[in-house]
């Protein structure tokens, strides 16, 4: 039924801009799939539903953006592939095995950086260290390491408040890091920043899946941004949430700002962008 | 003009912001004294601030000997009012059905004036210091819980949602996250708090009591001995202003990450 729906919503698509298949069912037992997956919130009356269901899968390694209106269940999407909301139908999968908890086996970066104000940079970053339970001399290198790649070296004492915005979030980046998780989940993680840090912030994060080599969920909507980093474009319908239709983008991993003036590039967005205009909901 | 030149001594002294409130006190006080002076108000409604530092200093030991037992009521109650406040709010936020059933009771509890009761503790306790304590403890109770609540359930939900992800057990995200993040607006609670609880500990004192400040008060009163009563006052106010300083130690201590404390602690960085 969700095959029927994407062909119907995108029109004969060329050959770079094909729409993604079904997924085969023997690269089930690696990555994220999700099957069936549907949300509802609240009970009674007063049930919204938040998600149809969707059927989708992300491989291992893959840069996956989702990109949808406001409202769209997005951030609930998030939630369910962490294990902190239960799906109202239909089974999660992370590497085969079924998500019924937090899994911990994700690092998560939200809009807001949400560093802990009483503990400097360093003792952020190795929050998930503290939460998990494990040596914290182990992870210390590590932790110094990544705020070197992001570029915070020497702001290790610092108190968050003392770093700009940018920072913060570069921090919080390091900390979803960390503790080496399959998985790195992303809310809208530059929609606090100004446009410019923005532009740099992709650059660095898109160099940062191609060092880490990472599976990446990174949900925005900004469709320039998620052309920009994606390997794959999930476009959301509105409210409740389905899948309107998942693209590839073939620009290739090492990507610069040069990129955005390729043709393949803005045909995309384009594309992309058409999904809304016809229902005029992107804020 | 000033600013032109280095501040002298003097002004720099003048400017000291610990000698600001002693300024005004001061000030206060001679406007207090001129005014009886002008409008010759009689020694039996307004005592002269003169007499009254008399007395301060004349009874100064009988004084000193009787504002421990009100010291020790005062702490006791908001000691209590702390260890009993602040796991209630941890409940009340932490789960919709405890608070749906205390939370109502609780502000009902609050609206019974403690005046009104604080005579049947004496019948349940006798003279003792207990009553003291309970009319301490009840005073300064709810702005504890108050604040407290607020404070445990002002934590950002991504937060805390961050920290189950990474799979915090709900103690460890408890202490990690909730806990300090709720310190500053409990911290504001007991500040309210242990300047109610010395109300509370002189009302118990004035239901039924043969010690404390609040006896001196009483006793005064009776004879019209109007100075020894403004110095039972000073007394008091002093007490109260101790122990806030106190708390007010303690929270830079506790909590000197936080936005109202940034100025002091974080000069130069």
């Amino acid at each position: 039924m969700t095959a029927a729906m994407r062909t119907m919503s995108v029109d004969q698509p060329s050959a770079h801009l094909r729409v993604v298949s079904e997924q085969s069912a023997q690269s089930k037992a690696s990555g994220i799939n999700l099957s069936g997956v549907s949300k509802t919130y609240g009970t009674g009356d007063g049930q919204v539903q938040s998600l149809r269901p969707l059927d989708f899968h992300i491989n291992d390694g893959e840069f996956f953006v989702v990109v949808g209106p406001s409202g769209c269940g997005k951030s609930t999407l998030l939630k369910l592939i962490s294990g902190l909301l239960a799906p109202t139908s239909g089974e999660i999968h992370v590497d085969g095995k079924k998500v019924t908890e937090p899994h911990g086996d994700v690092g998560i970066v939200f809009q807001n950086a949400l560093l802990l104000p009483w503990r400097n940079i360093l003792n952020n970053v190795l929050m998930p260290i503290d939460m998990k339970n494990l040596s914290r001399e182990k992870y210390i290198p590590r932790a110094k390491e990544l705020l070197k790649m992001v570029g915070l070296e020497g702001f290790e004492k610092k108190l968050p408040w003392q770093l700009s915005g940018g920072m913060q979030q570069r921090a919080s980046i390091c900390r979803a890091l960390v503790h080496d998780p399959k998985i790195m989940m992303m809310d809208e993680p530059f929609g606090a920043l100004d446009a410019m840090t923005r532009e740099k912030m992709n650059v660095e994060l898109s160099r940062i899946q191609r060092t880490t080599g990472k599976t990446i969920l990174l949900i925005t909507h900004s469709i320039p941004e998620a052309v920009f980093l994606a390997d794959k474009v999930l476009v959301m319908t509105e409210r409740p949430g389905g899948i309107a239709a998942i693209y590839d983008v073939p620009l290739g991993r090492e990507r610069t700002l040069d990129a955005m003036s390729n043709p393949i590039f803005t045909d995309l967005v384009a594309r992309i962008r058409k999904h809304f205009m016809t229902n005029s909901a992107l804020d | 003009m000033s600013e032109k030149k280095a501040p002298g001594s003097v002004s720099k002294l003048l400017n000291a912001s610990w000698l600001r409130p002693f300024l005004l006190l001061v000030m206060i006080v001679v406007g207090w004294d001129l005014a009886i002076r002008i409008f010759g108000i009689p020694a039996y409604q307004i005592p002269a601030p003169g007499d009254v530092v008399k007395v301060l200093y004349t009874d100064w030991p009988e004084l000193l000997a009787q504002s421990w037992p009100t010291t020790y009521a005062t702490l006791l109650g908001f000691l209590a009012s702390a260890v009993f406040g602040i796991p209630i709010a941890m409940l009340i936020a932490g789960s919709r059905t405890v608070e749906s059933y205390v939370y109502p009771l609780l502000v009902f509890s609050q609206s019974i004036p403690k005046v009104a009761i604080a005579p049947l503790f004496v019948v349940w306790f006798g003279f003792g210091i207990v009553p003291k304590i309970i009319a301490a403890f009840l005073l300064g109770f709810f702005p504890v819980v108050v604040s407290a609540v607020q404070g445990f359930k002002s934590v950002d939900p991504d937060m805390v949602d961050l920290a189950r992800a990474m799979k915090g057990s709900r103690l460890r995200v408890f202490c990690a996250v909730n806990l300090p993040h709720a310190l500053p607006a409990i911290f504001s609670g007991l500040k309210v708090s242990v300047t109610l609880a010395v109300v509370g500990a002189v009302v118990g004192e004035f239901v039924g009591s043969n010690s404390g400040i609040g006896y001196v008060l009483q006793r005064s009163i009776g004879t019209f001995d109007l100075p020894t009563m403004f110095a039972a006052l000073v007394i008091l106010a002093l007490l109260g202003v101790i122990l806030f300083w106190l708390v007010d130690r303690i929270e830079r201590f506790a909590i000197p990450w936080h936005v109202s404390q940034r100025a002091d602690v974080f000069i130069g960085s």
